[in-house]
């Protein structure tokens, strides 16, 4: 019985493709991809910026609509919202204070007080925010906030939780602490997690399962499972001998697609059209 | 020698918390020298003025001593006159400022919000926008008479552009991540206004109040000049008919405290609604 429920498949991503259009010309944001994340999963996608892994992310999110092909999260229940993100960046509300802010998702459901109260106490307290509560985010460094945004979705008790590269602002200090923080809370009830990182070392510390994604378009390159136990030493991870060996192996598959990405993104440069650029160009042969 | 010795040791060491509480106490110096000057600078103004009227370097009859003026204000004061006339002009202020706020938060907001508002409203707002307000005065009082509801219009059709387009950027500014949140975390619509929206526009819209209300001011007092019998610019322009030049400068320096008080009341009300703000 438990054995079915942890390999059951959480989220099934079936022949993805996402196209749109960028000055009449067509950009593949994702070609084709086709996964299954198991029930409980810690699964982090790696890929060059531009591979599409955000628009993926906010595809399974439900921000944006995919061009064809379908996305399927298995619920286990009907009265828990299907998923809650943390978002890259400052998504924190600066008008609402930390509990308010935290409370956003339950009180859009129309939780009750009492279990508002609870849920949000719990999660505030295991994010260390309790004394903050009453605090506006701009009374917050970086790193607090992002602690917010943390409590934010874990508080909303979702099926599966979406992760957007929620630390790449922060400094290395602050990441490492965030890390072992998100890992401490995750570990409570181990959620379906995907998680967007273009850092191979955070991957490989949190992640169960690694998916290597192309330079656009994106496609699914290489899995690579991550064979350390849990609940895991963010730090004492770096000094197990496996660990350099995954970040070596993780990068000898990405090193081609930040290549690729780069050689790409200098292509799309924008040309010069104006009377300056012609008479440049044609300046010998005119 | 081994007293001086002694003494020598802790006047350098002393030194060091000198310097600190020295720099200290300097900020606290230039603190407590600009409320002086702050203070100062007015009344050194007035008293130059007093001395320029009695010395005659300034000519009476367009420059009357303060001394005069604050006679005059007394006495219109104690005569109730004061009083009628700021009454009369806060009423119609106190009203247009309503008539002018509500429609033009709503108006900016919807702008704000949904593309097509924005698009069919944008050319006639910004159309009508550089018309000088004044210029719409005897419109005004064609369409709406010599009676209240002039003026009452003359201060919401004031108010009412830096409040609409300022509502309007206000929403456009919001961050996009604002909204995916809300989205994300299943708000329903009129969560979304309550409570991305509004509060997000919040700051830009209480310029636009602030802006508005000063607007409103200049207008009301232009819109008194003109067939009204009370009211502050009434009172100014019957004292120009009947060359009382003190009562004129009694009804411009109580408009002026009015715009200077209703400017800081906005001011205490946006630090209120917006605790968050770190302005």
């Amino acid at each position: 019985m438990t054995l079915v429920t942890e390999s059951a498949t959480k989220i099934e991503i079936k022949d993805l493709d996402k196209r749109f259009h960028v000055r009449q010309q067509e950009v593949v944001a994702l070609d084709g991809l086709t996964l299954d994340i198991p029930t409980g999963q810690f699964f982090v996608i790696v890929g060059p910026s531009g591979c599409g892994k955000t628009t993926l992310l906010r595809i399974i999110a439900g921000l944006e609509q995919p061009t064809s092909g379908t996305v399927t999260v298995q619920a286990d229940s009907t009265d828990r919202p299907i998923n809650s993100m943390i978002f890259q960046g400052d998504s924190v509300l600066p008008w609402m204070t930390v509990w308010d802010n935290a409370a956003y998702g339950l009180h859009s459901r129309g939780v009750p007080a009492a279990e508002v109260r609870e849920t949000v106490g719990h999660f505030l307290d295991k994010t260390g925010l309790s004394q903050f509560a009453d605090a506006y985010p701009h009374q917050l460094s970086g790193g607090m906030r992002q602690r917010v945004s943390i409590a934010r979705a874990f508080a909303n008790d979702p099926e599966v939780l979406l992760m957007d590269e929620p630390f790449s602002a922060l400094d290395e200090q602050n990441k490492t602490l965030l890390q072992e923080e998100l890992l401490r809370v995750w570990e409570e009830n181990r959620k379906t997690v995907v998680y967007i990182t273009h850092s191979v070392d955070e991957a490989v510390t949190l992640g169960d399962r690694i998916l290597v994604m192309t330079a656009r378009p994106g496609r699914a390159k290489a899995f690579v499972d991550v064979p350390f136990d849990r609940p895991r030493d963010v730090v004492g991870l770096r000094h197990a001998p496996e660990y350099g060996d995954m970040v070596y192996e993780i990068w000898g598959h990405l090193r081609d697609e930040v290549n690729e990405s780069q050689r790409a993104a200098r292509a799309v440069q924008p040309r010069r059209h104006g009377l300056w650029a012609r008479l440049t160009r044609n300046g010998g042969s005119a | 020698m081994a007293i001086t010795g002694a003494t020598e040791r802790p006047t350098s060491r002393s030194h060091v918390i000198t310097s600190a509480d020295g720099r200290r106490s300097r900020v606290r110096n230039a603190n407590q020298r600009d409320r002086l000057l702050m203070i100062g600078s007015p009344l050194l103004l007035l008293v130059l003025w007093e001395l320029g009227t009695r010395s005659g370097v300034l000519d009476q009859r367009f420059f009357p001593a303060p001394t005069a003026i604050f006679a005059q204000m007394l006495s219109m004061i104690e005569s109730g006159e004061l009083w009628e006339h700021t009454g009369a002009s806060l009423q119609r202020f106190f009203l247009g400022f309503w008539v002018g706020v509500v429609p033009a938060l709503v108006i900016g907001i919807l702008m704000g919000l949904n593309r097509g508002v924005r698009a069919a409203l944008t050319p006639i707002v910004s159309g009508t926008y550089p018309i000088p307000k004044s210029a719409l005065l005897p419109l005004i009082l064609l369409i709406f008479g010599l009676g209240e509801m002039s003026k009452v219009v003359m201060v919401a059709i004031g108010v009412f552009y830096p409040v609409v387009l300022n509502t309007m950027s206000g929403v456009l500014q919001i961050q996009p991540i604002h909204y995916d949140v809300a989205k994300n975390f299943q708000a329903s619509r009129w969560r979304v206004f309550r409570t991305i929206a509004l509060p997000g526009a919040m700051p830009s819209i209480m310029t636009g109040i602030e802006l508005g209300a000063g607007l409103g001011l200049i207008l009301i007092a232009l819109a008194e000049m003109v067939g009204a019998e009370s009211g502050l610019g009434f009172m100014i322009w019957n004292a120009w008919e009947l060359f009382k030049v003190e009562s004129m400068y009694v009804g411009i320096m109580v408009i002026a405290v009015i715009g200077f008080v209703v400017a800081m009341l906005i001011r205490e009300f946006s630090r209120i609604l917006m605790p968050w703000s770190n302005r």
